[in-house]
């Protein structure tokens, strides 16, 4: 039986999703632990969450 | 201070405002399209969509369904006209350079139901795209292959399309936004009018994305790049968002575009430590040395690669999204699910608001990382 | 991939890249660089004004500091001068008081030396004229009174009685 590509993708969006939110997660949990660090944290987890959705879509789009 | 925020709350409602009227005449908008399309659709079809006979409603559907995926991919794409809503619209210029320069006015297309005829060669439209027709005959004028794929030649094309368009009025539009703030420096060093609400996101990109990733001693010669690539799409992102169906940078030549400026002044602003870092990277073994530089290497073009995909797709899928979500109001086309519809737009609406600004600054500031890790000297180990 | 190259417009990357490099190179020139600098103007002068407030406020600590150094070394000052005046009054009324006494004792005893000799002077001169008084009552005696024996005695007992009177 052949797999639609749109299991593919979902398994992208997971994966992403996943590996986004643990960025997230961990960045509020550091936030938590140390306020007066905040922006450099913040933009830390952009710069991850920018990292893991440029792969995320470069997935979606290599078919 | 006081006062800063009060102009930044009422900027904040003024947009809010916008963006409800927006969202309410895209819905409109589209929904006109949508209903006439249909309308067209069913007419051919010899069929009365207000009272669907039994048999018949599975297809009049998907026919609606066709017709919203056939309004979402013509918005996401260009066009060669300015398409404003039924009847209200321009054409634009288009420039081929196919035997020798010719320019023409997209009339003489027809929105592809005609074959110009420039010069002694002719050219159809076919989804958004000119091909050289085959023959002068619309019906000949195409030849498709056993996928149905358009197999014709494609000219070279340079016309000003409905994104070049935009590009054009949003440059003009930033030139006289900007140097206007720059002008009222001149009489008071105080910020005034435009001045108060955009001079903090000035040196927010200074003082935030440029200065911290970049260094004290080199960020200045990047600033004009990054100030100008952050309100370029910023301000572009926000465009897509009015009812006028504009979708700039969730279009990949723009993106790669953007992207390969920001290859080209990392490698041309690269210092000997940056490529040392590429080629041979210090305070690692030397059997793995060549390894780093295969990765490192392949780094360098999924950077800008990255880049490209990620603003394409942000706004390509934040468009589809919304279209999506307001064609959901068409499908059901009842009357207690449209308003539930509706707020999900609103809401979605607010949501890519931010992306808008937040794609903006994931560029600028991911462009401002890889300039900093170009110039930036390591202490040695 | 395939629909990413298949969207891929080269007039729209063209117009795009033109387009936008321009508008870097224009906005450079008309609106980065004005903004900037007017931004770093501004930030510069409020530094500025800072500083030289927090400059003018340590001046005048240290003006009032100077402005107490002073007034101190003048109360200093002045009270040195009294008291060399004080001293200097002390030491010439002393002296003052040394050299008239000296004056006195000198006065004095040029006095009493002149007194002394005006004494011996008188003295002598009382000796000189008694001798040439009693030749001359002598005379005078002898004369008259010598001419007989009694008178003579007598006259001679009461010389000596004189005599001893004296």
């Amino acid at each position: 039986m052949e797999i639609p590509e749109i299991v593919g993708a979902g398994l992208i969006v997971i994966g992403a999703g996943l590996g986004i939110g643990r960025i997230g997660g961990s960045a509020m949990e550091a936030i938590a632990r140390q306020p007066e660090a905040t922006a450099k944290i913040q933009t830390a987890m952009l710069i991850a969450a920018a990292l893991i959705e440029g792969i995320g879509f470069a997935a979606l789009f290599a078919k | 201070m006081q006062n800063c925020m009060i102009t930044n709350f009422k900027a904040f409602w003024a947009l809010l405002g916008f963006m409800f009227v927006t969202s309410s005449a895209v819905a409109q908008d589209h929904g006109h399209e949508a209903h006439n399309e249909a309308a067209h659709h069913e007419e051919v079809a010899h069929n009365d969509s207000h009272q669907p006979a039994a048999h018949k409603e599975e297809d009049s559907e998907t026919d609606i369904k066709a017709v919203i995926k056939e309004t979402i991919d013509h918005h996401l794409a260009d066009s060669y006209d300015f398409h404003i809503t039924d009847g209200i619209g321009f054409p634009l210029p288009v420039i081929l350079f196919d035997n020798g320069l010719k320019v023409f006015s997209s009339t003489k297309l027809n929105h592809g139901h005609e074959v110009a005829s420039i010069d002694g060669d002719n050219y159809v439209l076919h989804h958004d795209k000119i091909y050289k027709a085959l023959s002068t005959d619309i019906h000949t004028a195409l030849d498709y292959d056993d996928h149905h794929h358009v197999t014709n030649e494609k000219p070279l094309d340079f016309s000003i399309t409905k994104n070049v368009f935009m590009i054009l009025v949003m440059a003009i539009f930033m030139f006289f936004l900007f140097s206007g703030i720059a002008k009222s420096y001149k009489t008071s060093l105080k910020p005034q009018k435009a001045g108060k609400f955009l001079e903090p996101i000035i040196i927010y990109v200074r003082d935030e994305i440029a200065i911290p990733n970049i260094g004290e001693k080199h960020y200045k010669k990047y600033m004009s790049y990054l100030l100008t690539v952050f309100f370029f799409i910023w301000f572009l992102n926000l465009a897509g968002m009015t009812p006028l169906g504009i979708n700039v940078t969730g279009n990949i030549a723009i993106t790669f575009s953007l992207a390969l400026m920001t290859f080209i002044i990392t490698q041309v602003s690269g210092k000997k430590d940056y490529w040392m870092h590429i080629f041979w990277m210090p305070g690692v073994p030397v059997v793995l040395k060549p390894i780093m530089a295969i990765i490192e290497l392949i780094g360098l073009f999924v950077k800008p690669f990255s880049l490209m995909i990620r603003l394409y797709a942000n706004m390509l899928a934040g468009h589809v999204v919304l279209m999506s979500i307001i064609g959901l109001i068409f499908v059901f086309g009842k009357w207690v699910i449209s308003p539930a519809f509706f707020g999900l737009t609103l809401v979605l609406s607010l949501l890519e608001l931010l992306v808008a600004a937040l794609q903006a600054y994931i560029f600028t500031m991911l462009a401002a990382l890889y300039f900093g890790s170009a110039v930036e000297e390591h202490a040695h180990h | 991939m395939d629909k990413l190259i298949n969207d891929f417009s080269v007039g729209l990357f063209f117009w795009q890249t033109l387009v936008f490099v321009t508008l870097i190179l224009v906005l450079r020139r008309f609106a980065w660089k004005p903004i900037l600098n007017a931004v770093n103007e501004r930030e510069e002068s409020i530094e500025g004004a800072l500083k030289a407030a927090e400059k003018a406020r340590e001046e005048m600590a240290s003006l009032q500091a100077s402005n107490e150094a002073i007034m101190k070394e003048a109360r200093e000052e002045r009270e040195r001068i009294l008291k060399e005046a004080r001293d200097m009054k002390n030491s010439i009324v002393a002296e003052a008081k040394e050299r008239a006494v000296a004056e006195a004792d000198k006065t004095i005893t040029a006095a009493k030396a002149t007194i002394e000799s005006e004494k011996a002077a008188a003295i002598a001169e009382l000796k000189n004229q008694a001798a040439t008084l009693s030749i001359e009552v002598a005379e005078k005696v002898l004369g008259q009174e010598l001419s007989t024996k009694n008178k003579q005695a007598e006259m001679i007992s009461k010389m000596i009685d004189e005599v001893k009177i004296n």
